[in-house]
């Protein structure tokens, strides 16, 4: 019950995000927002012009930068979205700052490469995948993760090699990781030759009718000629049908210059982008989409083996905007939600008179109406969607009945000052709603971080909103950890 | 650009880039990097020199190439964006750019700048200035031992800095023990067992998967053998991950638990790759451990850690050390004005 109660504090959080993002003007970190502020006075007009759009694309570009895509992409892209906007139509009541955002959005989704990629295995087998990249960008256990994927979901056969005879205890890690994978894995020793160890896990691979050859490397500088020389040796050797660059979701400007690099010295097949459960905003993605014309096949998203998804290039142009699937939760929005409370309400909210347990009743009916959590959490930002396995996924009707009866036990007055609901009348709605008495303070304990968290957002935005979930989610869990939870 | 300089066309700049897009404007010449710059121990050139080859490929990207910047007979918009871009592509952000940018702006005007070189001098102060309250050196104090506790976001170079630090305290006439307190990744204790080996100096580990109880552990095993300073490595995490959050604030508390007067430092270890979510970083975990000190990593490559400004701004912190490389000898002292040489290239 704990959990689901957990989950419910969870859903009427993303209830929030989705009648603020009807609402721009509270959402200070979205792009839609801040679009709107430079044009407050062009609402109305019916085109995009050079004239309308040239403060708008400052900001997004500022935007953008702030998420960490690489300035000449950044100025490439800011040309590519102008191209694509002018003379557009401003349709309906959309502001332009809005029809402009949707042009950016859909341009950067689709720069992230329109289709799921999965790995291209159609070879005589064994087929190899070389993995590359930077130091400590997730290779080893990107290596763990792909092979108990293919293992699990493809049935295929795998052995895993390590080649990093550099780093202390990486052909231990590399054997550990695949122990937990449950993948075969190939012995190497720091005092070989990385193309010896190749050579001898190829022939292993061969007589052993592995399916997959996997070849973890050492992380390299893209400046370090010697190594960058060795890798090039391993893939010529190799000849994979798979050659893997495993980048950090967290990287600066100077993705750009590493993805070249990389790029230039092996012909890459594909981008993975770990570390995806932490709250950068990933444009490096981009960056790095953009100057290796690769597609991104995986994202990496937590330490463990399990942490793993397909590339979603939809949910990574609205991380990087920072805005999550707006628009596919407005959709959702506009089938199950009565627009008119929606705004009734943020307007109260902003009126500074608070959200009391009327409104979260109200949330909790509507979350009902949109057809379920899940598909929610599914246009959500990563971030979210991490947050949301944690707290465990789905949430039943049972529990939000329970809630809602819970709250339909208490008097009007106790609905708008559940701080007079003492001990006495805690026993009263308790048996008035066959719960027992712990269930109600649950229930009052979580609408009282609701409510913390509400006060925050107004004040500060969509970036303290998270943090403010992320605390509460924490502050639920009983003194740490979740059960559960990735680790 | 960002408001500081005149609204001219940006469109003729930004198509100049697309031009070349295929061609993408950073492709002449990236990986033929110096042919000297091989990555044996030895003949390795030296940390500035690589940042300086980095930045040679930065050069590319602007509108004209640095060393041009300050041949230009006059300041103008161009030579101010182009300054700009330096500052943004080395990740300084764009509210520390805009700063810095605007107070050149003012300088130019109060001290009648006219010339690029004096500029470009203005503005490699003015980053300086911004830099410096973070050069302040780590002190080892009194206390016996002295506990030094490491943290950061997954692969940042924890382990890595350890082993070095090891090195570098030793080299100071210090007894060091290892206190192997990430518990959870794949063969990390190995790792750090493998850099106890190479200094020679005893890591305490467990099988058990508590951190703190193995840290405590080194902090009594260090007091029974005299040593002087307990170097702690802990898994990384991310600030998104509560419950590891709240699993390191244990650590520390444990460690407290200890030695009331520790952790003597709390090092937070950032990689210079990162871009903006540094400063994340930062914040959350100075917010759980109470972070005393940063170590900047991988300044090596060709990132330049320009984030660092934007720390200046938002979360200062002591930058302790530098990492410029994986050998065990690659660690140094930060200092500002190397620091920003290294960015404007300055320093020749
Ligand atoms: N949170 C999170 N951590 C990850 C992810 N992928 C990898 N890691 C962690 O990142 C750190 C580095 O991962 P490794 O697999 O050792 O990276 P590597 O590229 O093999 O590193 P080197 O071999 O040292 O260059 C480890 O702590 C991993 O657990 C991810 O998607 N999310
Ligand atoms: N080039 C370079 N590589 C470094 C530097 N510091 C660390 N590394 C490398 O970065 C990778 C990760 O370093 P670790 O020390 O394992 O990082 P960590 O923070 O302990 O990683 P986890 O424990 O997995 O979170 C390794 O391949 C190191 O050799 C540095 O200053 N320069
Ligand atoms: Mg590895
Ligand atoms: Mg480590």
């Amino acid at each position: 019950m704990e959990f689901t109660l957990r989950s419910d504090a969870f859903f009427v959080a993303i209830r929030r995000i989705h009648s603020f993002a009807n609402d721009p003007t509270t959402m200070l970190d979205n792009l839609t927002q801040r679009l709107a502020s430079v044009v407050k006075n062009l609402r109305g007009q019916a085109r995009l012009t050079e004239d309308n759009i040239s403060d708008m694309l400052r900001e997004v570009r500022m935007a953008l930068l702030e998420a960490d895509v690489a300035l000449p992409v950044v100025k490439d892209f800011i040309a590519k979205v102008k191209e694509r906007a002018l003379g557009q139509e401003v349709i309906g009541s959309l502001t332009p700052g809005q029809a402009l955002v949707g042009v950016v959005h859909r341009e950067l989704a689709d720069l992230m490469g329109g289709q799921i990629n999965g790995l291209n295995l159609a070879t005589q087998p064994p087929a190899i995948i070389l993995m590359a990249g930077l130091q400590g960008a997730g290779k080893t256990t990107t290596t763990g993760k792909l092979g108990k994927w293919l293992k699990e979901r493809q049935k295929k056969k795998i052995l895993a090699v390590s080649c990093d005879v550099y780093r202390p205890a990486a052909i231990e890690q590399l054997k550990a990781v695949s122990a937990q994978a449950g993948i075969d894995f190939f012995p190497s020793t720091s005092d070989q030759k990385p193309a010896d160890i190749a050579a001898a896990a190829l022939l292993h691979a061969k007589n052993h009718y592995y399916d997959v050859l996997f070849v973890d490397t050492a992380g390299r500088l893209a400046i370090d000629d010697v190594l960058m020389a060795e890798i090039r040796q391993l893939h010529a050797q190799l000849q994979p049908i798979e050659t893997l660059f495993v980048v950090d979701a967290m990287l600066g400007q100077d993705a750009v210059n590493t993805a070249k690099a990389f790029n230039d010295a092996l012909p890459l097949t594909g981008i993975i982008l770990t570390k995806l459960d932490g709250d950068s905003r990933g444009g490096a993605a981009l960056s790095v989409r953009h100057v290796t014309g690769k597609p991104l096949k995986f994202a990496g998203v937590g330490e463990k083996l399990t942490g793993l998804e397909e590339f979603h290039p939809e949910r990574m142009a609205s991380r990087i905007l920072g805005m999550g699937d707006i628009l596919g939760l407005v959709e959702d929005a506009q089938r199950g939600v009565d627009q008119d409370k929606a705004q009734a309400f943020a307007k109260k909210l902003k009126s500074g008179k608070g959200f009391d347990l009327n409104d979260f009743k109200e949330q909790i009916g509507q979350v009902r109406n949109m057809g379920g959590l899940g598909s929610l959490l599914d246009k959500l930002p990563a971030q979210f969607g991490a947050l949301a396995q944690q707290a465990g996924g789905q949430v039943e009707d049972k529990a939000i009945r329970r809630i809602e009866g819970i709250i339909n036990s208490m008097t009007p007055t106790e609905r708008t000052k559940p701080e007079l609901i003492k001990a006495s009348r805690k026993r009263r709605i308790a048996t008035g709603a066959g719960v027992p008495v712990q269930e109600v303070n649950r229930l009052l304990n979580q609408f009282e971080q609701t409510q913390k968290m509400m006060k925050q957002f107004t004040k500060g935005g969509m970036s303290k909103m998270m943090r403010g979930m992320k605390g509460l989610m924490g502050g639920m869990g009983g003194g740490g950890g979740f059960p559960g939870l990735p680790r | 650009m960002f408001g500081f300089l005149k609204k001219k066309d940006e469109t003729e700049k930004v198509d100049a880039v697309s031009e070349n897009a295929d061609a993408f404007p950073l492709a002449s010449g990236f990986v033929s990097a110096p042919a000297d710059a091989p990555s044996g121990e030895s003949n390795k050139p030296s940390w500035r020199d690589r940042l300086k080859a980095g930045l040679a490929k930065t050069r590319t990207t602007l509108n004209t190439p640095v060393s041009e910047l300050f041949t230009r007979a006059k300041i103008d918009d161009e030579l101010l964006e182009d300054l700009e871009s330096i500052l943004l592509m080395a990740d300084c952000g764009v509210d520390a750019t805009q700063w810095l940018l605007a107070e050149l702006k003012a300088r130019v005007k109060r001290d009648r700048i006219e010339s690029p070189t004096a500029l470009r001098a203005t503005l490699a102060e003015l980053l300086t200035t911004m830099l410096q309250p973070l050069e302040e050196p780590l002190l080892i104090t009194e206390h016996k031992p002295f506990i030094i506790m490491i943290a950061g976001v997954n692969g940042a170079g924890k382990t890595t800095s350890i082993g070095k630090l090891a090195k570098y305290f030793q080299s100071q006439g210090k007894s060091v023990l290892l206190a192997a307190g990430d518990t959870f990744r794949a063969a990390a204790r190995e790792q750090l067992t493998a850099w106890g080996e190479r200094n020679n100096v005893t890591v305490i580990a467990q099988e058990s998967g508590d951190p703190a109880a193995v840290v405590f552990d080194a902090i009594s095993a260090a007091r029974a053998r005299n040593i002087d300073i307990v170097l702690a490595d802990t898994a990384g995490r991310l600030p998104t991950q509560l419950n590891l959050m709240e699993e390191i604030a244990k650590v520390r508390r444990v460690i407290q638990k200890a030695d009331p007067s520790g952790p003597h430092e709390v090092l937070l270890v950032l990689d210079a790759n990162i871009g903006q979510n540094a400063i994340q970083q930062v914040k959350a975990f100075d917010k759980s451990i109470n972070v005393t000190g940063l170590v900047v990593t991988k300044l090596d490559g060709t990132a330049k850690g320009g984030v660092l400004a934007a720390i200046a701004r938002q979360c200062p912190k002591p930058v302790r050390f530098i990492g410029v490389g994986e050998g065990i000898d690659d660690l140094q002292p930060f200092r500002a004005v190397e620091y920003v040489d290294a960015i404007f290239e300055t320093g020749q």
